[in-house]
């Protein structure tokens, strides 16, 4: 098993972080953004309930399927589009190495 | 006026647990919480979530260990102004401080121990540009009083049971003469029976549902109120709709809210507070729970019991500056309650 894999960050400024994520942490998108001090609040804490961690996918990583708490999230947030996602909803594990993803405003 | 020892802002696990600590010193607490229920975000957002991190509890639904602290923190017999938002926080001549809630609703207290967790739980706002300008002038987050909309032209945006809800009954009361249900995709995440009854009423041409659809502009009528909204729809372009009234509902969000205006010192919408006794940069306001930060912080409700903790035994000196303080163990003198 990989102990870590490469994430891409682009922020709302349009720059790519190009970031190392463990994948023996059982941490998700919303919390490497935290630990590498990107722009991304996490209100909630990962529980889905915030939508501060909005991101686009922007590579074709084949991700597990949406939970109804993350549709029912994106339902009620803004700047939504097809390929919206929850940052605290997507694990990091060895099947998202490579994953670009596109902070919303 | 309520009067008493220790005013607690926000009513979560953190604010309860202080209530029964505050107790054992003698002291006595009064709770403001902007939700109707005791609990916070664990009554209000999870309360059938399993916590695994509480001391001796393996396991405990959110919800029960509310009802857990409702009764330990109890025999201390506890005020409480529920549904109330703390506004401002004043400084008296004699060194108390007045707390008042948007209801107008004024407690005094020596000390007061900020426990709000996330803030105050406010309406989402859409990024509509003008949309602040026109709040009170026919925008409105919340319907309070559904007679306020009598005979009224309105339009609806979202597609949560909130706006379902609001739509069937401001329909089958026949309150509002015309209602535009705009949302942004073409099914709804409602209860079954509400989309199944909204879904009938566009049918039946008794509103009109507008969908992959969002109202992205306000234009104002000739007293500066609502007159019109523009709703841009992803194939057939911008939509511009008379109206009276524009009531956009997403749902709630966190925000620090009115703290953030009472002279802490904040440092990412947290407020700073020294760890010796979880006190703020005002005298005699403390900050305890998710919403102080210091370096090494943990948002864990653990450790804003042990903040709530030290922050009652540095609120006791404040009181009775001419006390002493021993520390008693509960296991040899029992809890006596109030």
């Amino acid at each position: 098993m990989k102990e870590a894999i490469h994430v891409t960050i682009i922020d709302r400024e349009n720059v790519a972080h190009h970031l190392e994520a463990p994948t023996d942490m059982n941490m998700n998108i919303m919390e490497v953004c935290k630990a590498y001090e990107l722009p991304v609040e996490g209100t909630c804490g990962g529980m889905a309930l915030c939508a501060s961690c909005q991101c686009y996918l922007e590579s074709d990583t084949p991700l597990p399927e949406q939970s109804d708490a993350e549709l029912a999230m994106l339902d009620q947030a803004f700047h939504v589009k097809e390929n919206s996602r929850l940052g605290c909803q997507i694990r990091i594990t060895e099947e998202i190495e490579g994953i670009v993803l596109r902070l919303a405003p | 006026m309520i009067e008493t020892d220790i005013v607690i802002i926000g009513a979560g696990p953190v604010g309860l647990f202080t209530v029964f600590e505050a107790g054992l010193l003698k002291l006595r607490c009064h709770l403001i919480d902007s939700l109707p229920i005791p609990g916070g975000q664990l009554a209000e957002i999870y309360p059938k979530k399993p916590i695994y991190d509480i001391p001796g509890y393996p396991t405990i639904n959110a919800g029960e260990l509310v009802d857990r602290l409702m009764e330990q923190g109890g025999v201390f017999k506890p005020g409480f102004t529920l549904g109330e938002s703390a506004v401002s926080l004043d400084e008296t001549d004699d060194g108390k401080y007045i707390v008042t809630t948007n209801k107008g609703t004024q407690h005094k207290s020596p000390v007061v121990i900020i426990a709000g967790g996330l803030g105050v739980f406010e309406p989402r706002k859409p990024p509509i540009d003008n949309l602040e300008k026109f709040e009170d002038k026919g925008v409105e987050y919340i319907i309070r009083d559904p007679e306020f909309y009598r005979g009224k032209r309105v339009v609806v945006s979202g597609g949560g049971d909130s706006a379902l809800d609001w739509t069937i009954y401001l329909i089958e009361n026949k309150i509002v003469s015309e209602l535009v249900l705009v949302h942004r995709r073409t099914s709804f995440r409602g209860h079954l029976d509400s989309v199944q009854k909204v879904m009938d009423m566009a049918g039946a041409g008794k509103i009109n549902l507008i969908t992959e659809a969002e109202v992205v502009g306000i234009n104002p009528n000739a007293e500066g109120r609502v007159g019109s909204v523009v709703i841009k729809h992803a194939t057939l372009g911008d939509i511009v709709k008379e109206t009276d009234h524009f009531i956009p509902l997403f749902g709630l969000t966190p925000s620090l809210g009115p703290i953030a205006n009472w002279g802490l010192e904040l440092d990412k919408n947290a407020v700073k507070v020294d760890t010796f006794d979880y006190s703020t940069n005002r005298k005699g306001v403390y900050a305890v729970g998710d919403i102080n930060t210091y370096p090494g912080k943990l948002k864990l409700i653990l450790c804003g019991f042990h903040e709530g903790t030290l922050a009652v035994q540095s609120a006791f000196a404040r009181i009775f500056p001419n006390k002493k303080n021993v520390l008693k163990y509960t296991t040899v003198n029992g809890v006596t309650g109030f």
